[in-house]
This record gives C-alpha cells, sequence and structure tokens, in this order.
C-alpha cells in the first residue's frame, strides 16, 4: 500500500511537466497549427522562470516569466505559420532546436558570472514552491497525501487543464476555436476572424507549456540549474496530445500514467524484474510509440487529430 | 438618386475587374437583381462566374469598379462585412465543419453569444418550420448525405438574417428529386423578398427557375435576359459566343472486331459486398459502349478491374483472347487500354494537383525512355500541343493543374490518355461539372477515337447523352447488367425501367 502511494505521488510529480506540456499543445493543434516547437518553448520557458526566481525570489514572478518568455518564442512560430505561411513542422523544429540552445545559452552564462559556479534558487521562493500544507486535509491518512501534499505547480496545471477543456469544448469561443483546426475555410466563411484567433490561442499554448518548462528547472532538480532541464518532456507532451485525444482533461490522467512509467525504476525492485535501468528510460518513449500505432488505428471522427491541423490557410487559395 | 436605386436593387455591380496575375478573371462586369427575384448567372467553364460571386461574399477584392448593395456603395473586405450587408453564400464546396452538428455549425461565428444553446436550437427549429425544412440540429455532419449538409448550409445563412442569397452550382451534386426540393425552397424565399442569384450550367433549370438570365463570357458580361423571352438555344450562343448545334454526330462504323471480353466476371469491394456480380459482355473495336446505371452501381470496380487497380475474385478479361486478370496495370497499359476516370473531386485519380501539365503529362510517359534521367522534352511538347489542340486555358504549361478550372483540368486528363494512343479507352464521368461547349469537345474527342478504331467505354450519367453518344448502352445495377440495349432502338424509359431493376435499387433511389 505505502509503495502504491510512494509511486502515485511520484508518478504525478513526474507527469505535472508533461500536463503542461500536452495542455499547451492540445490548444494549438485544436486551432490548426501543429506546433513541434514545444520542447524548445518549455526550454525556453524553464531558463526565463528559473532566473527571474533567481534573481527576483518571487515564485508569482517567475511563473509570470515563464509562461510570457514562452508565448513569445511562439509568437515567433505564429508570425512566421499563421502571416508567412511557413512550413509548420520546420518552424516548429527550428523552434525547438532554438529554443533548447538559447536555454542552454543563458543558463552557461549566468554559471559562469555566478560565484561558486552553481544557480541555486534563494531560500524565500524555495520556501513558496514547497508541497502544500493544508491543515486537517492534508493530515488525512492516505487520502492527505494523495491529494493533498504536492507543489503548486501540481494544483496550476490541474486547474489549467480543466479551465482549457471548458474553454475549448463548452464556450462558443471555443467552438470558434475548434471550428478553424477543423476547417478554417468554413470558419473565415462564418465570420471568424481566423488569423486573430490563431495568434492569441498559439500564444496562450505557448505560454502554458513554458510552465510547464518552469517546473523542469526549478522542481526536478531541487533548485539547482543543470542545462537540458528539459530533457525530451515535450517531444513526450506531443505524443501525449494524441494519447488524450486533443481532451485537455483527458491530457490529466495520460500525463500521470507517463510520469508512472518515468519513475518506475525506483520502485521495482531489480530482484523481481532484472531489467537495467535504460529500460525504464525507454518506456515512456516505447508507449508513445504503441500510442501512435493505436491511434492511427482508431477511427472515430470526434476523437481525432483536428482536420486542417498542420495545414496553413490562406484565404484566396482554391 | 440613391433612394431611387434602393427601392429597385438588391444587389448593383459596376464595372468590376479583377485580375490574377495576367489572367482577367472578371472584366467590367456589370450585374444587378432586385429583391424577391431569382436571377440566373451562366457562363462557361472560367467565365468568371464564381471569381464575381466570391468578390461578393467577401473572400476576393475586385481591384475596380463598385458595388452597390440596396442602394448604397459599399466596400466588402471580408466575408463578415458581406454578411453584416446580408449577403450569404452557399459554396459549391460546402463550408462546414464535419465533426459538429449542425447546430454548431450554424451558429459558428455568429454574434448572439448570450443565448442559450437551447433557445438557439428553438430558433433554428422555427427557421426550418417556416421554410418547410426537417433538420435535426444535432445531427453530425459527417452523417448527413449531400442535400442535408446543403440544406444547413442554407440553414445558415438564413439564420444570420441574409436577404441576398448566393449558390454557386447548387444542383451539381443533387439528385433530381432533391433538386425540385431546393427549387421550391428558393421560391418560398423569393416570395419572402430574397433576392437569390443561382449559378449553375444546366439551362433546363435555369429555364424554371430564374426570372432573369445574365450570360458571363470569358469574365465579361454579355447580356442580361428576361427568362421568359428566350430559350435554350439562344442562352446556349449568348454563353458560348457562336452558334453551337446540340446534337453529338454518331457515326456508324463497319469495321468492328471483339476486342475485349468479359467472362463471368465477379468482383468484391473492400468491405467485402459483392460490386460486380457475374458479369459478362465484350466490347468492339470502333464502337462506344456506353454504361448506365444508378451512381455505385459497380461502375467504379468495372473500371478499376479492367485496369488492374482491384483484384477479379472470379471470371476473366480477355483482351485478343489473353486473360489480364491478375496482370500489373502497367502491363495493362502496356496493351494499350488506358483508362480516364474522372472522380467527383476531378484531380483524385490521374492528375497530381500541386504539378504542371508537363509532369503530368511525363506521369505516363517517363518509363519510355532509358536511363535515370528524365527528359523533358516530349513531355513538353505534348503538353504544348494539347494547349493548342483542346484550348486549355492556363496561364502556362508549368502552372500546377489545381489552380486551372475543372473543365480544363479534365481536358488535360483525357488528352494525355488519348495521345497515348490507347486501343481501349475507359472514360467515366467525362463531363462531370462541365459547361455545354467543354462537353461537346470531350463528345467529339471521344467520337474521333471511335472513328481511328478505338474501343470506347463511356461511364455517363446524362441518359440523353448516353443515347446520341453510344453504340451500345449497357445497363448496370447493383453490380449485375440489367441488359444490353442498341441506341437505335431504345428509349430513356426503357433505360430507366433497367437502371432500378431489382426492387432494392428502387428503394435507394427514392432515398
Amino acid at each position: 500500500m505505502d509503495m502504491f502511494l510512494n509511486i502515485f505521488v511520484a508518478a504525478v510529480l513526474a507527469g505535472t511537466p508533461l500536463l503542461f506540456g500536452t495542455v499547451g499543445e492540445i490548444i494549438n493543434e485544436k486551432v490548426g497549427h501543429l506546433n513541434l516547437g514545444v520542447e524548445g518553448m518549455m526550454s525556453i520557458g524553464a531558463c526565463a522562470g528559473f532566473m527571474v526566481g533567481y534573481m527576483t525570489d518571487n515564485f508569482v514572478l517567475a511563473l509570470i516569466a515563464s509562461f510570457v518568455a514562452a508565448a513569445l518564442s511562439s509568437l515567433i512560430y505564429a508570425v512566421l505559420t499563421v502571416t508567412f505561411m511557413a512550413n509548420q513542422n520546420v518552424t516548429g523544429l527550428t523552434l525547438t532546436i532554438f529554443g533548447v540552445g538559447l536555454s542552454n545559452f543563458v543558463g552557461i552564462y549566468m554559471l559562469s558570472k555566478s560565484e561558486n559556479g552553481t544557480l541555486k534558487l534563494p531560500a524565500n521562493i524555495t520556501e513558496q514552491m514547497r508541497d502544500i500544507h493544508i491543515p486537517v486535509l492534508s493530515d488525512l491518512p492516505v487520502v492527505g497525501k494523495l491529494l493533498f501534499s504536492y507543489n503548486p505547480f501540481v494544483y496550476i496545471g490541474i486547474i489549467i487543464a480543466v479551465i482549457v477543456g471548458f474553454y475549448l469544448y463548452r464556450t462558443r469561443i471555443g467552438l470558434n476555436v475548434r471550428a478553424i483546426g477543423e476547417n478554417p475555410a468554413a470558419a473565415d466563411a462564418g465570420g471568424i476572424k481566423v488569423a486573430k484567433l490563431k495568434y492569441i490561442n498559439l500564444l496562450i499554448g505557448g505560454g502554458i507549456c513554458g510552465i510547464g518548462g518552469a517546473y523542469c528547472s526549478m522542481i526536478i532538480n531541487g533548485g539547482v540549474w543543470i542545462n537540458n532541464n528539459v530533457g525530451g518532456l515535450g517531444w513526450i507532451a506531443v505524443a501525449l496530445v494524441i494519447f488524450a485525444s486533443w481532451k485537455p482533461t483527458h491530457a490529466i490522467g495520460g500525463s500521470f500514467i507517463f510520469g508512472a512509467l518515468r519513475v518506475l525504476k525506483y520502485y521495482i525492485p531489480k530482484s523481481v524484474f532484472p531489467f537495467p535501468n535504460a529500460f525504464y528510460d525507454m518506456l515512456p518513449f516505447l508507449i508513445t510509440a504503441i500510442v501512435l500505432v493505436i491511434a492511427s488505428i482508431r477511427q472515430s471522427k470526434e476523437n481525432n487529430i483536428p482536420k486542417s491541423c498542420g495545414v496553413n490557410y490562406f484565404r484566396e487559395e482554391r | 438618386m440613391a433612394n431611387e436605386k434602393a427601392v429597385k436593387y438588391a444587389i448593383e455591380c459596376k464595372g468590376i475587374t479583377k485580375t490574377f496575375g495576367s489572367v482577367v478573371a472578371n472584366d467590367n462586369i456589370e450585374l444587378t437583381v432586385k429583391y424577391g427575384e431569382i436571377l440566373a448567372l451562366l457562363g462557361e467553364n472560367g467565365s468568371g462566374k464564381t471569381t464575381l460571386m466570391n468578390m461578393l461574399s467577401g473572400i476576393y477584392h475586385p481591384d475596380k469598379g463598385s458595388i452597390f448593395i440596396g442602394g448604397e456603395e459599399v466596400n466588402i473586405n471580408s466575408p463578415v462585412d458581406s454578411m453584416n450587408l446580408g449577403i450569404g453564400m452557399i459554396h459549391q464546396h460546402f463550408k462546414l465543419v464535419d465533426v459538429f452538428s449542425a447546430g454548431d455549425n450554424i451558429i459558428l461565428g455568429s454574434k448572439n453569444e448570450k443565448k442559450k444553446p437551447k433557445a438557439i436550437k428553438e430558433e433554428i427549429r422555427n427557421i426550418s418550420k417556416n421554410l418547410g425544412l426537417e433538420i435535426d440540429p444535432d445531427k453530425k455532419i459527417y452523417n448527413m448525405s449531400v442535400s442535408e449538409k446543403q440544406t444547413v448550409e442554407i440553414l445558415k445563412v438564413i439564420y444570420r438574417g441574409a436577404k441576398i442569397l448566393i449558390l454557386d452550382e447548387p444542383t451539381a451534386v443533387l439528385t433530381p428529386q432533391e433538386t425540385e426540393k431546393l427549387f421550391n425552397l428558393l421560391r418560398k424565399m423569393k416570395e419572402q423578398g430574397c433576392a437569390i442569384i443561382i449559378i449553375t450550367h444546366k439551362l433546363n433549370e435555369v429555364l424554371s427557375i430564374s426570372d432573369r438570365v445574365t450570360i458571363l463570357r470569358k469574365g465579361k458580361s454579355i447580356e442580361t435576359v428576361n427568362t421568359k423571352e428566350t430559350n435554350e438555344k439562344q442562352l446556349t450562343e449568348l454563353m458560348v459566343g457562336r452558334p453551337v448545334s446540340l446534337e453529338i454526330e454518331r457515326k456508324d462504323m463497319d469495321n468492328k472486331k471483339k476486342i475485349l471480353k468479359i467472362v463471368d466476371l465477379t468482383v468484391m469491394k473492400s468491405d467485402g459486398t459483392v460490386a460486380l456480380d457475374d458479369i459478362s459482355f465484350d466490347i468492339n473495336t470502333s464502337e462506344i459502349l456506353g454504361v448506365a446505371g444508378i451512381a455505385g452501381s459497380g461502375q467504379k470496380e468495372l473500371c478499376e478491374t479492367i485496369a488492374g487497380l482491384m483484384p477479379a475474385k472470379k471470371g476473366a478479361i480477355l483482351y485478343n483472347k489473353e486473360n489480364i486478370v491478375g496482370k500489373s496495370p502497367a502491363d495493362i497499359i502496356d496493351l494499350g487500354i488506358s483508362m480516364s476516370f474522372v472522380p467527383e473531386d476531378r484531380l483524385g485519380m490521374g492528375l497530381v494537383a500541386s504539378m504542371g501539365m508537363v509532369d503530368n503529362m511525363l506521369l505516363k510517359s517517363y518509363k519510355n525512355k532509358k536511363g535515370i534521367f528524365v527528359d523533358r522534352k516530349p513531355a513538353k511538347d505534348l503538353a504544348k500541343k494539347l494547349k493548342d489542340k483542346l484550348k486549355i486555358v492556363t496561364p502556362s504549361i508549368d502552372t500546377p493543374v489545381r489552380l486551372m478550372s475543372g473543365g480544363n483540368v479534365q481536358k488535360v486528363l483525357l488528352g494525355r490518355e488519348i495521345e497515348s494512343s490507347p486501343n481501349i479507352l475507359i472514360t467515366a464521368y467525362a463531363v462531370r461539372g462541365l459547361d455545354i461547349n467543354s462537353s461537346y469537345t470531350v463528345y467529339d474527342l471521344l467520337n474521333e477515337q471511335k472513328e481511328k478504331g478505338v474501343a470506347v467505354i463511356f461511364i455517363g450519367e446524362d441518359l440523353d447523352v448516353l443515347l446520341e453518344l453510344s453504340d451500345r448502352i449497357m445497363v448496370l445495377c447493383q453490380g449485375k447488367i440489367t441488359g444490353i440495349v442498341d441506341t437505335k432502338t431504345t428509349t430513356k424509359e426503357e433505360l430507366g425501367i433497367l437502371m432500378t431493376g431489382g426492387k432494392i435499387g428502387e428503394e435507394q433511389e427514392n432515398e
């Protein structure tokens, strides 16, 4: 029982950055843009969040910085693909390379300026990011640990996922957004401002990815900066979008399942399954591949990729 | 002055000009429509009808000229502007989101955000009731028939309060019964004071639905006539610009000999149902064999099986006594069996949309040359030759074919097949979506092939054309041959009976 509890908690913690990346990418894809730059946007968010946190010692400012910086990097993507109709895949890949590179560049520069060759978040912000403790609730047996013992990121992530789910599937503007992703010509003919909504949603999606990046740099390594701290999570997030069938609320469960896969190696004794650690490191990617295969077989019309995702819209093209 | 016009015209276009690159799509066009009137816009493929309508709906912006709506000069820069002016466009290719319900599609982008979903559904139901339509707001578009989708499109513009309706070839995809339904709806809307512009190729429809007809030719507005005072012949002449005979000349050839014999052929569809059920027939050289039947009676499978694209379950296809069942498409092409299949979307099979004419020519001929390099010269010459011979309108022979109008695309496809000098030419729906003049060019091409001794299989939709063009007509019904008749002795009614041969066939037609 205890081991199960521990795995669950660890899975949630490991899955949280994936949740941000997945929800952000869902917004992007729902508005018709297959943005392969998630890894890059997360890296930029990671860098901005950590550095602002390091300098200001303020958690909220760090969060805002990670959101804004990633949204700005997403703006590059939006300008190129929405306005200049550049190929989405190429632009997204470029954004990933750029984002990871920029993040590491800033990281190395800051490291070189630091006194003892390491960057560690100051005490105040570390305190603010600690696991929450709600009197009574957090002290409940089992449930307390299961539900009320995480750092603020986890709750922010779940709240964002629920809000985005409501936004996309329950509001009129969400209907318009989904229409753009499915058939931009229909949306345009219906009087929806296609380019404007694309920009807004690409930026929001990018910003949410950025918060996921901040989690990577600020939480995972205990508040110490290391380069390449996103480490491929952005790519898993892109696959998780399919796993979640483009529904933000499904993304919550999906991220935690993938989180569990990532932490499994610490909990399964070698005496039971004599697999090397490398096997467990590979698991999420293996599952991702399997998910992609299953998704390609699945034929449901609603729970499928938005029809115009990946195709730029040009009104005068016939 | 402005007030006078306000009473008079819903739309008035003055001197509209629009160019795409070097092509003048619209040249100084004049057009007027009154409220409570149906105007038919008639013109050949590429005469600029759709371009003009797209300017009214805000997709394009005119280079020159002015548009008056209800007497006031307006500037339409986007679909929103157009909608706010009360213009509703029903596009030839539906602008609907497949995975949304009808209701969601109807409210998409409209302004009254405050209303509750229930109230909206009620409003949609009321509008449809008023017009005598039946539509379930919760039904998903992908579950709908073509005719239902069109109804949703119409409801969509009415829901936004459109008083001016533009329909771009609305009947191209409808059955005769559905067309009649649509026309009744349009008449009703006209009585309620709407101004309606309808674009169509079909002259009999123009005569039955419209009050006035405006004819476009090569981007210019040629003339506007009152429907009551005109007839098919005059309209055709105005449209084409010269007298056209609507007769197809059928020559009887005497040097016929059997070239293809099909014996007990059974073909299954991919979902395991029977597509062709034990059919046997033969075709002679210097003959056009028409194939009639309700859509989906096995025509497509017949084409594809002969061309080697589909496997036969049973039976044989004997080409000069050699069985070609099981041969690869390339081998079959080498034997001189050529297929030009024009599917509903025209580009689906045969041509690569993003390639120009030259590269599309190469698709069929690159194998003839030895070595690893592509020799573009012969293909280029061929493309030029086809362009001149078939009067294909395109900025250049390297322009991607998807930018060409439908009729021209079909000419490219058919021209290429004919140039490979086949012994058997299979053509399906060769004139689908073509205007009169282009259609007759195609018929002439086919007759020319027949006179050269080619065996032509012509799968068609229009019974009148089938009767005039073919030597014999084979009727398919549910994958079975219900009759092979001589066109000299048969009638349209007889064909109709054969087409609905089985009882199940009749039910399907009525659906």
